[in-house]
Parts: C-alpha cells; sequence; structure tokens
C-alpha cells in the first residue's frame, strides 16, 4: 500500500511512515488522489470469521485511523476485546452501543479507505444467521465481494448462503479470502482443501470464476504485502487485486444507452431539459434516442451540466438531455438508443428477498419502485422458496423475514424493464408497504410473462362517457366497511332503495351473495380475502364502466385492500363508507349468530375476533351507528354522493 | 471508453439522491451550516438543477456563536445560489441567553438540537439534507442515507429502511419527515480535493492567517467578539497574536483553533493527512456519554 508502509520490526507496536508524497509534492499527490477509480465491495462471512478484523486492518495500514482514536482502541481493546492485550481491530468498526455489547455487527456499516489506485467503500455486512436482509443491501451495489472463511472451519453452511446471495445480486467479481491461516501453521493442504471444496460448491450455482488467497487479517498476511509464511502461495495479494479488478460501472459503460429521467428541468419556457443518471451507455449530442414507455423519438440536441455541455455522458454521470422536439417525457420515463430500447410489460416473474417482519401477503397491493418508477403492484403466491443454505427449492404460500423465492408480479401500469442479469439498474427494485410505507422486500425481474405480452386493450367506441350520460348519472361505488353486524347490508339495502326512488341507476354487490357465486372458490384466508376484495372491485369498475352506482358491502377489513379498488377507479369516484360499530355493539346484536361460533373457536379468520380490523383513516364517509338511525344514515350518505356528484 | 474517477462517481451519486428527494418530498429544505461539508452539498445542489436554482430554500439553524466571518460567507453563498435563506433563533435559548462557556451541552442541546426541531415544524419541511459524512463517526457509518425521524423527530437505529441500489424509499405518513445525507460516502480527503478541483468558495478560517486568539480552559480559541467573551466570563482574557487555522467550524468556544502555517487549500490537505488526530477531536460533543455519545445524541434529534 502506498499511502503507508507498515513497519512491524522488533515485535513493537506498529509504526506508520507516512507516503512520502504527501509531505514532498502534495500537488503531485492531489493530482494522483484525483484520478483514482472507485471500487465498492463487501466482505461477508460467520460471526467469528474475522470480518471486523480484516476491515480494521484495511483501515489501519491505509491510516484511515487517527492517533485518539487508535489511544481510544488501545483502551477499549484491554477492556472488551478479545485478543487479550493486543489491539482488537474489531472494536474500530463495531458502531452502535448494543452491537458492542453484543459482540457482533447487526447491520450493514460503510467503511473507506484508499490506496494508491482507489477509492473503497466497503460494505461490512454481518454474518449472522438472521441478517440475510442487510447482506442482500450491501450486495445490491457491490462491485465485488470477499467471502471470509475461518480457515480452521472450512467451508459452512454460512459460506454457501453468503455466496448465494452475492451471485444472486449479480457480484461478479469474488474473493475467497482464507482467514486466520495464522492458527493453522500456514498449511498448503488445508487452503486447497478449502478451494477444492469451495469451488464444488461454487461451480454447482453457477459462479464462473473466484479468486482465492490465504490471508490472516490478525497478522497482516497477505493483505497489503506478500506473507513470508506462505511461500507456496504465487497469487496477489487482496490490496493488489482490489486495485486491479474491473469495476461494475466499466461493464456497464458498454451496455445500450439507458436512463431512468428523474427530474424534468423546466425554468423558463426556452429550456427543457431532462434529468437523470446514466445508467448504462453513452449519449452524445446527434444520437437518435427513444422514449418509453410511450416509445417516441427525438434527436438529442445537448447535454447540459452547470460545467458546460457535454459531448458525450457515460454511465455513471448525472446529466440533464435536451431533445430537438417536445415529446411527452416525465419522471418514470426511460430515454433509451433508438434502435435498441429497453422491453414494457406489467406481468413478471421475479425473485424476491423478503426483509419485513411482516410476512408477505399473497394478493395484496404493494408499491413497486423501480429505477424512477413507481407502480402499484401485487405478488402472487411463490412458485417455491429457495432454502439459501442447500439451494433446494420449498413449496411455499409466503415469504417470511430473510426468505427468498421466486414469484410472478403484476403491476397496475406498464413497467419499463430489463433483466436484473442484463442491467442492475432497470432490473432491481424494491417493495412498499402501502399501510406503513416500510421497504418489505427486495426484487430482481427474471422476465416477462408471455401473457402480458400479448393480451392487448382493446380500444371500444361507446365508452364509460356515453354510458353514463345515457343514464343522466354520474357512476360511483360507495363502498361500504365495518365489522360483521355493524348494518351494512341494512344500510345500503336503503341507500338502494332512496336512490331507485330517485331515478338512478344502481347495483348493490353483498358480500354474502357474491360468495355464492362468483367468489365460491374463495375462503377466509388473508390471501383468499384479498382475492374477494379484487374481484369485487374489478366488478365495480365494470359496473361504473357501463354507468352504475355500485354500491358493495363487504366487511373488507384490510386497509390495502379497499386502497387497491380506490386506485383501479377513476379520481373521485370511489366513497368509503365507514359503517363504525364498535365491536361490543356489533356482537351484541350477533344476527348470524356468526360471533358465538368464533368464540367458540368454531369459525376461523373472524374479522374481530381472531383476524384485525383495519379502520379508515379518512374515509369520504363515517356513520356512528350508536348515534344516528339505519334511516338517518342513509339520507346522509345519499346527500354526500349526490352533492358530491 | 471513459472510465469515471470516484470523485466523479461520487459527484453523480449525490446529485442523483438530491434530486429523488425533490422530486418525491413535498417540502425539501437544504441545512446549511457554512462549514466545508454544507459548501459541498450546496455545490452539488447546484449542479444537480442546473440551468435551474435548487427548487429548495437553505436554512441555518443559527446559535448566534458562530464566527462573522461565517455570517458573510452564509449570506454570500444564499445570493449567489438564488436560493432563498431562512436563520432560525430558537426563542427559548435567546431568551435565556444560553451560551457555550456557561451552559456546556445545553448550548448544543437548545440552540441547535431543539431549534433545529423547532425550525422544521414551522416551516413543515419534511426533507431536510444535512452534510454529515458516515467516516466521520462510528454511528454515523451505519446511518442510511435516508434517515427517518418520528413525529417526534426521534431516530430508530434498530428500525432503518434498507437500502438497496440506488432505490430511495421517500414514503412516510404525515408529520413523519427524513433526514438525507447527500454526501454520505465521501470522506475528509474527498471534501477537500472537490472543493480544490471546482474552487468551491468557503470561509478563510480554514486557512492560517495570523489571528487573534486567548488560551481558555486548556484550548485555543479565537478572539472574535471579546466584549462578549468579557461579559460572561467576568474578565477578559489575555489576547495574542498566533497563525492559526480551523479544521472544523462550529460555534467558536466550541471549536478550538489549531496553530498551523498552512494558507492554501493544498496546504491544508496536507495538513489533514499529516496530522494524526481525527477530525471531530476538536469538537467537545463526542467526548459526552463516553464513546456512545453521538448515538445518544441522534436518537435525541440531533443531526
Amino acid at each position: 500500500m502506498a499511502d503507508t508502509d507498515i513497519k512491524t520490526e522488533n515485535d513493537g507496536e506498529p509504526k506508520y511512515v507516512v507516503d512520502s508524497l504527501i509531505a514532498e509534492d502534495i500537488d503531485e499527490y492531489l493530482k494522483q488522489h484525483e484520478h483514482k477509480t472507485m471500487l465498492r465491495f463487501i466482505t461477508c462471512g460467520s460471526v467469528d470469521d474475522g470480518k471486523s478484523t480484516l476491515i480494521g486492518r484495511l483501515l489501519y495500514d491505509s491510516k484511515m485511523i487517527f492517533e485518539d482514536q487508535l489511544d481510544a482502541l488501545s483502551a477499549d481493546s484491554k477492556k472488551v476485546g478479545t485478543q487479550g492485550q493486543e489491539i482488537d481491530f474489531a472494536l474500530l468498526v463495531d458502531g452502535l452501543a448494543a452491537e458492542r455489547e453484543q459482540g457482533i455487527t447487526i447491520d450493514v456499516a460503510y467503511r473507506f479507505f484508499n490506496t494508491e489506485k482507489r477509492k473503497f467503500i466497503v460494505a461490512d455486512c454481518p454474518g449472522h444467521e438472521q441478517y440475510t436482509r442487510n447482506m442482500v443491501t450491501g450486495a445490491s451495489s457491490a462491485d465485488l465481494a470477499v467471502i471470509l472463511i475461518d480457515a480452521r472451519k472450512g467451508v459452512l453452511v454460512q459460506t454457501r448462503r453468503h455466496s448465494y446471495i452475492c451471485h444472486l445480486l449479480g457480484v461478479k467479481n469474488i474473493v475467497l479470502a482464507v482467514n486466520k491461516m495464522d492458527l493453522v501453521d500456514y498449511k498448503q493442504e488445508v487452503f486447497d482443501k478449502i478451494v477444492a471444496d469451495y469451488t464444488e460448491f461454487a461451480n454447482s450455482i453457477g459462479i464462473e470464476s473466484f479468486a482465492a488467497m490465504p490471508i490472516s487479517g490478525f497478522k497482516g498476511d497477505n493483505i497489503t504485502t506478500p506473507s513470508d509464511n506462505t511461500p507456496w502461495y504465487k497469487g496477489p495479494t487482496l490490496v493488489d487485486h482490489l486495485e486491479t479488478v474491473e469495476v461494475l460501472s466499466s461493464a456497464d459503460a458498454e451496455k445500450p444507452f439507458r436512463m431512468p429521467v428523474q427530474w424534468v428541468n423546466r425554468p423558463n419556457l426556452d429550456f427543457r431539459g431532462f434529468s437523470g443518471l446514466v445508467a448504462t451507455g453513452e449519449v452524445k449530442p446527434g444520437d437518435q434516442i427513444r422514449v418509453l414507455p410511450s416509445g417516441k423519438t427525438s434527436t438529442v440536441s445537448k447535454i447540459v451540466t452547470f460545467d458546460g455541455e457535454l459531448e458525450q455522458a457515460v454511465a455513471g454521470q448525472s446529466v440533464t438531455v435536451c431533445f430537438e422536439d417536445e415529446i411527452d417525457c416525465s419522471r418514470g420515463s426511460v430515454i433509451s438508443v433508438a434502435d435498441n430500447p429497453p422491453q414494457t410489460a406489467d406481468q413478471f416473474e421475479a425473485t424476491i428477498v423478503w426483509m419485513a417482519d411482516d410476512a408477505m401477503v399473497a394478493g395484496r397491493a404493494y408499491w413497486l419502485k423501480l429505477g424512477t418508477q413507481m407502480v402499484s403492484a401485487t405478488v402472487q403466491e411463490p412458485k417455491y422458496e429457495v432454502n439459501v443454505n442447500t439451494m433446494e427449492h420449498l413449496a411455499a404460500k409466503t415469504l417470511e423475514l430473510n426468505s427468498i423465492g421466486v414469484a410472478e408480479i403484476s403491476t397496475d401500469k406498464q413497467v419499463v424493464f430489463e433483466p436484473y442479469g442484463e442491467n442492475r439498474a432497470l432490473g432491481g427494485f424494491i417493495l412498499i408497504d402501502k399501510m406503513t410505507n416500510a421497504t418489505v422486500a427486495a426484487g430482481m425481474l427474471n422476465f416477462s410473462l408471455r401473457r402480458s405480452q400479448n393480451v392487448h386493450w382493446q380500444a371500444l367506441d361507446i365508452g364509460r362517457k356515453q354510458h353514463a350520460a345515457l343514464k343522466n348519472q354520474a357512476p360511483a361505488v360507495l363502498w361500504f366497511t365495518g365489522l360483521s353486524g355493524s348494518g351494512k347490508s341494512t344500510i345500503a339495502n336503503l341507500v338502494e332503495k332512496k336512490l331507485h326512488r330517485m331515478n338512478r341507476h344502481t347495483f348493490l354487490l353483498d358480500g354474502d351473495n357474491v360468495r355464492h357465486g362468483l367468489n365460491k372458490d374463495l375462503g377466509f384466508t388473508e390471501s383468499d380475502r384479498i382475492e374477494n376484495i379484487r374481484r369485487v372491485g374489478e366488478v365495480s369498475k365494470l359496473m361504473t364502466d357501463a354507468g352504475l352506482i355500485v354500491i358493495t358491502a363487504f366487511i373488507s377489513p384490510f386497509q390495502a385492500d379497499r386502497e387497491m379498488v380506490r386506485s383501479m377507479l377513476p379520481e373521485g369516484e370511489f366513497f368509503e363508507v365507514f359503517i363504525d360499530t364498535p365491536l361490543k355493539v356489533a356482537e351484541s346484536r350477533d344476527v348470524k349468530g356468526l360471533y358465538k361460533k368464533a368464540r367458540a373457536g368454531e369459525l376461523k379468520n373472524f374479522t374481530g375476533i381472531d383476524s384485525p380490523y383495519e379502520a379508515p383513516r379518512s374515509p369520504e364517509i363515517r356513520i356512528d351507528t350508536t348515534k344516528l338511525s339505519p334511516e338517518e344514515a342513509a339520507t346522509l350518505i345519499v346527500d354526500t354522493l349526490l352533492g358530491d356528484a | 471508453m471513459k472510465t469515471l474517477t470516484h470523485l466523479e462517481r461520487l459527484e453523480a451519486e449525490s446529485i442523483h439522491i438530491i434530486r429523488e428527494v425533490v422530486a418525491e418530498a413535498e417540502r425539501p429544505v437544504m441545512l446549511y451550516s457554512v462549514g466545508k461539508d454544507s459548501a459541498v452539498m450546496l455545490h452539488l445542489a447546484r449542479k444537480a438543477f442546473y440551468p435551474s436554482p435548487p427548487p429548495f430554500p437553505l436554512l441555518h439553524v443559527d446559535t448566534t456563536w458562530k464566527f462573522k466571518a461565517m455570517y458573510e460567507l452564509r449570506d454570500k453563498m444564499a445570493e449567489m445560489s438564488g436560493m432563498d435563506l431562512l436563520v432560525y433563533h430558537n426563542p427559548e435559548a435567546q431568551e435565556k441567553g444560553i451560551n457555550p462557556f456557561e451552559h456546556g451541552s445545553l448550548h448544543t442541546d437548545m440552540w441547535k438540537t431543539e431549534g433545529l426541531k423547532q425550525a422544521l415544524d414551522k416551516y413543515g419541511f419534511d426533507a431536510a439534507f444535512g452534510g454529515a459524512r458516515r467516516d466521520e463517526e462510528k454511528s454515523r457509518a451505519k446511518e442510511r442515507i435516508f434517515s427517518f425521524r418520528t413525529q417526534s423527530h426521534g431516530w430508530d437505529p434498530k428500525n432503518q429502511r434498507p437500502e438497496l441500489w440506488n432505490i430511495y424509499n421517500a414514503k412516510k405518513a404525515k408529520g413523519e419527515s427524513i433526514r438525507v445525507f447527500p454526501i454520505s460516502n465521501w470522506t475528509e480527503l474527498d471534501v477537500w480535493q472537490y472543493i480544490h478541483l471546482n474552487d468551491i468558495p468557503i470561509v478563510p478560517l480554514y486557512f492560517s492567517d495570523k489571528r487573534p486568539t486567548f488560551e481558555w480552559e486548556g484550548g485555543l480559541f479565537m478572539a472574535d467578539d471579546m466584549d462578549r467573551i468579557e461579559k460572561i466570563l467576568g474578565y477578559r482574557p489575555e489576547t495574542k497574536e498566533r497563525s492559526i487555522r480551523f479544521r472544523t467550524l462550529g460555534c467558536f468556544p466550541l471549536t478550538g483553533a489549531v496553530e498551523s502555517e498552512a494558507k492554501t487549500l493544498p496546504e491544508v490537505i496536507q495538513e489533514t493527512l499529516l496530522t494524526t488526530t481525527s477530525e471531530r477531536q476538536g469538537r467537545v460533543i463526542d467526548k459526552d456519554a463516553g464513546g456512545a455519545g453521538m448515538e445518544v445524541k441522534k436518537q435525541q434529534g440531533y443531526f
């Protein structure tokens, strides 16, 4: 390493000789630093494989640790360290107070160091069993992965898991760092055996190549300088390898041009530019481009930056692109080379990593964010789950925290995409829970489903406007929600009678009635309830297309599902009518005797008893049945509908 | 094929982050502390939206205890960037005359931590850019680029959203807010070098000059407003002219000066690389509450 030169003679404390260039010719040093490239890598290993020690060592060797930190470290090492009186490098990188007490890293931490050739960003990923999600996070942006193996233990289940995840996330460069060689007397047989075991496993999951090296993070063997203890090892040191391996972004630059649009820059009427980060390829003024999903084409007129117009922009640069023609382009659009555009689709097969404590709910609508596109998406029951330790495919109904599976996804709008294997930026996505706003999953699109390519929307001449005009009314959905026995059906029935008397064309969809026909194949599990609501939503939508005022009476306990229906309809046509009856009151009425059965355990998944009811946060209409009679309630609902309509 | 340098990649990534926030947040603001990290962040914002000015205001949560040179640069930069500048003073701290000499860490709590919360609430900002870097301090190494704060501005390190690729989830409930750190992945050296390459104006106090100084409780301080200091200390400390500069700029009595001859940026960088103490050591704040000082502060809502 050039920045520093480690001296450990006389077995004393390590001392540093700073790169003499800094002191002698700072301008030259800065010039050198200015031209460094950047490599992001992750380190993965099991709890005791010595990850933190290795990273601590890399920081230490590149003078990223200052004297005051070193003093604190010495003191800490003696107090809580695991290395006796010697410096415990791991303490340098284990950040949060809780983790320091437990002695394990529980979250991804980012570290930085420089060598003569590169700047490095290290994602320190935890090796603990439960934290697959953190590893996936670290691997998502890594150019390279260092997989640590304890020379005494060999290839473990965790090694397989970490390698599989890195491979899944598309990390092409893998380093197998056989650590703690000092504890096996630097024996070549030990190293060779581990490499042979790992090769067999790596081939089986499709890892084409990796670089193996014998190291000791604690003693410093083969980290920055070739070790005298391993004369049989002829390969590069870890740092040599990190300095010379190809970075991912250079590979991205070879691919066709794609830039997801983040923001439309329009300071005045004379300027209209599209800002984004070039994901792949390069672009020049004069290039023919195509905007997806519209498919419109134009020519690049200029590439604008604060530092002047560019003759060329490449993958990894943030720029603003202007076109010759005024074509439709906005946030979420993807600008592409004209003759080789990415695909668009709304149904996919994807690999999904579940990252939330609450398991995935098949059929529920989540936000899907891919690049700058945000759409509503539903995930089907997984085709299978992958056992990350054995790579076996298992049958699964759902995905739990830290599980990885393959499932079909459908979106409410066309998504511009490329398979993740070809393009990380247009194939990687996150899922966001619509209620809690948490990031619940990461996913990788594998391919679009043929049916979505072949089923096209048929344009019809007589549309919803014409249907509604003939009936002389504005179509709407009055979506009643509330506990069983809250009075939904009673009030809905009165509302329909009133509207009918006023010559309105209506139709009442009742929960129990629909389950006798359209939905008789569905049960009462969470997934079935969502499908029940989805179908009713689709039917309601068709009926509003036909110009009707639709009244529905379903418990519909989940906010996300009601929101799903809301999003199917044009703005202003969905009225959420909350029939607010306390559980106590509904249960005391118990018209159908269902609460009694549920309390006796004869009826499973009963809302309010052993399945939750999520009350609407801001319904269009709220009916407090403890204050209003059914007749008064119906009048209020009709007045609100017609007043607003 | 052109391979981007690390600074070009860092710049592009930071610009991407700033644009994402503007596209998804309702009322973003940029916290501007006039230090070198703020200078870089502001410069990146100007680049992100050029030829438009950045579509959000600058917010300076002021303590009234900054150096005069900092106030001058602040006003100049706001004008140069075409952005609105909002300056906020915690009225309670002002009324009680909270100052760094008599009130120690209460000074930071009241003026900065409380002041920031009050300012964000007052203007209803739902996203605030901050210039923190992950290399500054251990607990920051694990903070996300988009860091969520509850309605009461608390931070829960156990419950952070995973951040994958360069996809950021900016969704939040009403009343919640995000702190966004666009230069998370920059190191101190990157910041200096970027300032150097882009000729970004910074407070002259970063460069060595002969300045009047006084010693107080073992530290070296610049004599910036001696009348005010005399009023609080009850005596006028003896001042002496020395060649000094600042490695970090906070409130002047909380930020110690160092004796230095570094008059140019390369010399400052040289000195930085050759020194053997970390940047934040000049600040008193990290030493509170043992090693976990910053983590505790952050859970309380300090930036």
